[in-house]
């Protein structure tokens, strides 16, 4: 086969976001993807996100397999058997994110990078990279060696080939979580009058509490056009430490009073799963050697603070394409010159974000219980008080909530405000 | 909605040889044995009789969480050759 300039493992949205680019470039690019077809073996929420997709593929929503443009991003914090939700609702001035189907969205991801002029090879595994004295000169597959200048790695949370060079150690089982999904048929009205939506629009939900209570654990649920997507991540520590089945899990969060009516009468067509990167900035391996760079979920480029994972990838793939064209032309793919890839990404959203949200998991981690029991319990609760109007005394009532925030020793601030209840009702 | 029935809604082309497998004499020293409970679709069994694990890889998810769970690093873990393993559909 003709050498390359740059071979790109793996066709998920970092990878074709690389090829894409260096196509575009007039950089001679293969792109290989073991699939039978780009999107075969990935699995998502989820969104993409409009304006970082757009800057890829231009107005996109024109053309692509897109399945609808949320407008409405909702919490639901549930109890065992109740839930207060909180959305926000808003008109579709212009496009945020869109729920796509992976294996219709990837697909037509690729022949845009194809059309481009980059070269695209599917069903293909790479067995290895082939290092020769120390020096990185292109990849193996299962059918021949295929020769490059630079290895763009974007094989995916797993990545076997920046652990191949040692780019990037074990992944520990806390900075990982494995999210299963299930993908329900409902007719397509069905689901508007559910969500309250229309033709065009969609719902983006996140869960907390429930089955997932006191877990490092989030559940999800997205309209498609003709589907309900819903499932959860949970952290692979917590599955072990609790001895718990994630199909099990899934079970129960579908038969929650308040999830079961939205998936009423639905046909479960498909049941996925897969590994979510959690480790954030801290968890970030190195990104970059001689002649060869890794993007994505690879690269752990996953701000699961704000659930964006698709966006950075293709950020990453696209400043990882902008520094190989730069060195190609440079004629030095050395580590010096594609440390570039490093300072852009330092320089976008992509480091900058995950840097704001360094320490975030662990906060959160150490306070789970509040988020994922309490909160709900008392908005729970809070509500209860609001609608119900039967003998007991309101004041023992707000008494109640207040006890439930200091046995679970919330809030120091709660004293303050029962001594401010007790002034605001002194004659 | 058991798993069985869950793995039923899949597509999947099954390779002749398994991408997975474990040195079983780890297994028997093992008291967690936590891959037969975190796998998402339920590919390993502890069998007492026999004091071996079965491995199911014919309906592995390729999502990698049992050699990340595994505290011995006893999975051997690879893709599926091209062609073979989980085909989504609605990923």
């Amino acid at each position: 086969m003709d050498k390359f300039e740059v071979a790109v493992i793996g066709a998920g949205p970092s990878g074709v976001s690389a090829a894409i680019t260096l196509a575009r470039a007039g950089k001679k690019v293969l792109l290989v993807e073991r699939g039978d077809g780009a999107g075969d073996k990935n699995v998502f929420g989820g969104t993409i996100y409009a304006v970082q997709t757009a800057d890829i593929f231009p107005e996109f929503w024109n053309s692509a397999p897109v399945e609808r443009s949320i407008t409405e991003q909702k919490i639901f914090m549930l109890t065992d058997e109740d839930s207060s939700q909180f959305s926000y609702k808003y008109k579709l001035r212009e496009h945020k994110a869109f729920t796509v189907n992976r294996a219709k969205w990837d697909r037509w991801a690729v022949c845009q990078a194809v059309d481009a002029g980059a070269y695209y090879a599917p069903k293909t595994l790479v067995k290895q990279i082939i290092v020769e004295n120390g020096k990185i000169l292109g990849i193996e597959t299962e059918f021949e060696k295929i020769y490059c200048e630079i290895v763009i790695i974007a094989d995916g949370i797993n990545s076997i080939f920046a652990k191949q060079l040692g780019l990037r150690n074990d992944i520990k089982d806390k900075d990982v979580s494995v999210s299963v999904k299930e993908t329900i048929e409902l007719p397509k009205e069905k689901i508007e009058d559910r969500f309250n939506l229309d033709e065009e629009t969609g719902c983006a939900c996140k869960i907390l509490g429930g089955p997932l209570k006191n877990k490092m654990a989030l559940g999800f649920m997205y309209t498609n056009k003709n589907t309900v997507s819903l499932g959860f991540s949970i952290g692979i520590d917590e599955l072990k430490k609790h001895h718990l089945k994630p199909y099990e899990i899934m079970d129960e969060l579908k038969s929650h009073p308040t999830i079961s009516s939205y998936i009423k009468g639905g046909k479960v067509i498909e049941y996925s799963s897969h590994l979510i990167p959690e480790g954030g900035y801290n968890c970030i391996p190195k990104v970059y050697d001689n002649r060869v760079m890794v993007v994505g979920d690879a690269a752990m480029l996953v701000n699961n603070i704000h659930f964006e994972g698709t966006n950075l990838a293709m950020l990453s793939g696209k400043l990882a394409a902008e520094t190989a064209i730069d060195a190609l032309n440079r004629q030095d793919c050395s580590a010096s010159v594609l440390s570039e890839y490093y300072k852009k990404l330092e320089n976008s959203i992509v480091i900058k974000d995950l840097r704001t949200h360094k320490n975030t998991i662990d906060v959160i981690r150490k306070n789970i219980s509040t988020l994922t029991s309490l909160y709900p319990e008392l908005a729970c609760q809070f509500f209860d008080i609001m609608s119900s109007a039967d003998y007991i005394p309101k004041r023992a009532k707000y008494r109640k909530f207040l006890s439930t925030v200091i046995k679970k020793g919330m809030l120091p601030s709660v004293p303050l405000a029962i001594l401010a209840m007790e002034k605001c009702f002194k004659k | 909605m058991n798993i069985n029935e869950k793995l039923a809604t899949l597509k999947y082309n099954k390779d002749s040889e398994s991408h997975l497998s474990v040195d079983n004499d780890v297994c028997m020293r093992c008291t967690d044995k936590c891959c037969t409970f975190i796998c998402p679709a339920n590919v390993y069994e502890w069998n007492e009789q026999k004091c071996t694990l079965t491995i199911r890889y014919e309906n592995c998810l390729e999502c990698g969480a049992c050699k990340i769970a595994c505290d011995k690093k006893n999975i051997f873990w690879r893709y599926p050759n091209s062609g073979f393993g989980v085909k989504f559909k609605n990923g």
